[in-house]
């Protein structure tokens, strides 16, 4: 075994880039085969952009045409149903919970970790400390969603009163407030689905800091001095100028957590695993496919998410373009 | 008279100042201990023999007699298939890494500095392709990985990680390769230099900051994925990546406490090592791709 894993190692880190620097050696070598310096020069770009073309096809382009296709076709694609599968999504009762879900996920999330995100941002601009505070925010988006959702499962876990707590969150309310009745987070709809989501903010709110942070930073200081000479406060500076002149960074952010917040699985999926009312989309999608092999409904799920995440897409391209051109 | 209500004034304004950033102080250094706190925790209560953990909190453990132990790494190592699962994590990141920022570089290249038809309306495809949620292709690539027999492969989820990186990387790579001076490849070419040189010699040396964000961010991706190696994978242990196995432990053993806390740390412990050293470069990857999907 350990010799095997250790020839699949020397193949993976050495054999990889090997092969691909010696696709690129052959594919000029092939190019100079032609004759004549215009025609190499119709030929080569296609060799350069051959493999990423060819995994894009495979993995990307092909797989959504097929998944539209067989979102209309039955559990193993034999026959084509219509708008079953769809009609299926809007009214069944689990996916119904699981589409109000998304949505409530999308609302709160969102608001939360770019509210946040901007408060943190503008706060720590004035520290001095700033980058080792902005580090400890930042750094849950190092770990991954498994072990963040352990990290909360242990934060969440459940004494009966009267026995000492264990999980950090109904030991610090019990102390706070002791005749406080500690309480099964993960278990009782539908403050679950709240905690849940607040292991999504405590991940992503360092994300939303660090990007509307940059924009802060990218206010001209002349700008502020200004206003500030002007005899405006803190207060009015900030809503008066620090958020329109931010306004189109803050939209992309938002914008790119709502695409984020539509996908969210890892942390539902570990914590819950959409029991007791937590379920989401892309959780279903998996039971769907892997549970119950439906792989008709699995793929109109899909497909909804894809719908909904179109039109978020579409702002936050239009809005990142301004932002390049200013 | 004037110099000295200068200084009272002076030192007026500096107590007020002191005062007035009391409570900003108060209010990040409590926002930085409510982020810290959770993954404290984990970290002394991996620590701790089980039974501790099960009989008091975590912040009990600094009482002594001190009772720490590194048992629950040696079991959680050795019984619960962590070992073999953080070996398997960097065979799977490390090539899963460096493939697509390869063929996006050689993409990139292409797109930025040779003229092809065709060549917007592609490079905009690719871009395009960033909003496709990785949903929409698990089951067609994971009918055609049964059809060839990649299922539970680590070729196979290699190729899947990098294909689903292209997008993001090309859009970053190009966006870089493409604000080089135009001057530095006339000269080249000049020279004689062929595409092949110019891009080895020349375009990956100058684009090393670009280059090391995007791979720290397709290694945390990959690193930290669950949902690729889980579709992909088909839960065979033998070739499971740390998320996939801690996600089976935490259906296994649910109040466990010292296998979930010290596995969860075990696969922590790369990317903060990555995060401190790196943070530069990992904020860079993030403020280029902020619109990535």
């Amino acid at each position: 075994m350990d010799v095997k894993v250790l020839l699949m190692a020397v193949l993976a880190i050495v054999g990889v880039p090997a092969m691909l620097v010696a696709y690129t050696m052959f594919s000029e070598f092939l190019v100079s085969k032609v004759r004549g310096e215009k025609k190499q020069g119709k030929i080569r770009p296609w060799l350069w952009i051959l493999p990423a073309l060819f995994l894009l096809f495979v993995f990307l382009i092909y797989p959504v045409v097929n998944t539209f296709i067989l979102s209309f076709k039955n559990a193993n694609s034999t026959s084509f149903v219509g708008l079953k599968n769809y009609l299926f999504i809007f009214t069944d009762k689990t996916m119904l919970t699981a589409l109000r879900n998304n949505l409530l996920w999308l609302v709160f999330v969102t608001l939360v970790t770019v509210t946040l995100g901007l408060l943190i941002a503008v706060l720590t601009d004035r520290i001095r400390y700033e980058s080792v505070a902005k580090a400890f925010i930042f750094l849950p988006m190092a770990i991954s969603a498994v072990a963040a959702g352990v990290i909360w499962k242990f934060m969440y876990e459940f004494r009966p009163r009267g026995t000492p707590q264990i999980g950090t969150v109904n030991a610090i309310l019990t102390t706070v407030n002791p005749s406080f009745e500690p309480k099964a987070w993960l278990f009782n709809p539908p403050i679950n689905n709240f905690a849940l989501m607040v292991v999504y903010i405590w991940i992503w709110t360092g994300f939303c800091m660090v990007i509307l942070s940059a924009a802060l930073k990218g206010i001209p200081d002349s700008l502020l001095e200004a206003a500030r000479i002007d005899g405006a406060n803190e207060w009015t500076i900030f809503w008066r100028i620090i958020i329109p002149t931010m306004s189109s960074t803050i939209v992309v952010v938002a914008t790119t957590m709502v695409i984020n917040v539509l996908k969210v699985f890892d942390i539902v999926y570990v914590m819950t695993n959409g029991t007791l009312g937590t379920e989401v989309i892309a959780n279903r999608m998996y039971k769907e496919m892997f549970n119950f092999h439906n792989f008709g409904r699995a793929s109109a799920i899909a497909v909804i998410l894809l719908l909904a995440i179109i039109p978020v897409m579409l702002v936050n391209i239009r809005k990142f373009g301004q932002r390049r051109v200013k | 008279m004037m110099p000295q209500s200068i200084v009272v004034s002076n030192r007026k304004g500096k107590l007020i100042r002191l005062l007035g950033r009391a409570p900003l102080n108060v209010i990040v250094l409590l926002i930085c201990a409510v982020w810290l706190l959770p993954s404290v925790g984990l970290l002394v209560s991996s620590f701790r023999p089980a039974s501790a953990i099960l009989s008091s909190g975590w912040w009990k453990a600094f009482k002594t007699p001190l009772n720490f132990t590194l048992e629950n790494y040696r079991k959680v190592l050795t019984t619960a298939n962590m070992g073999r699962s953080f070996i398997n994590s960097l065979l799977i990141s490390i090539p899963a890494t460096v493939m697509p920022i390869l063929i996006a570089a050689f993409a990139a290249y292409a797109f930025s500095w040779m003229t092809f038809p065709g060549r917007d309306i592609l490079f905009l495809t690719v871009v395009g392709l960033l909003v496709v949620p990785i949903q929409m292709t698990l089951i067609p690539v994971l009918q055609l990985f049964n059809s060839i027999h990649l299922t539970g492969t680590f070729a196979g989820i290699w190729i899947a990680h990098t294909a689903y990186g292209l997008p993001f990387a090309i859009y970053l790579l190009r966006n870089f390769i493409g604000e080089l001076p135009a001057e530095m490849f006339e000269s080249a070419h000049l020279d004689g230099a062929s595409h092949y040189t110019v891009f080895f010699r020349l375009v990956l040396p100058t684009s090393v900051p670009a280059l090391s964000s995007l791979a720290i961010f397709q290694f945390m991706w990959v690193w930290n994925d669950l949902l690729v190696a889980l579709i992909y994978l088909g839960g065979n242990p033998r070739v499971a990546p740390m998320p996939l196995t801690i996600s089976n432990l935490v259906n296994s053993y649910g109040g466990g406490w010292e296998y979930l806390t010290s596995a969860a740390f075990i696969s922590m412990f790369l990317p903060i090592v990555i995060f401190f050293s790196l943070q530069k470069y990992f904020v860079r990857g993030i403020l280029a791709g902020s619109v990535k999907g």
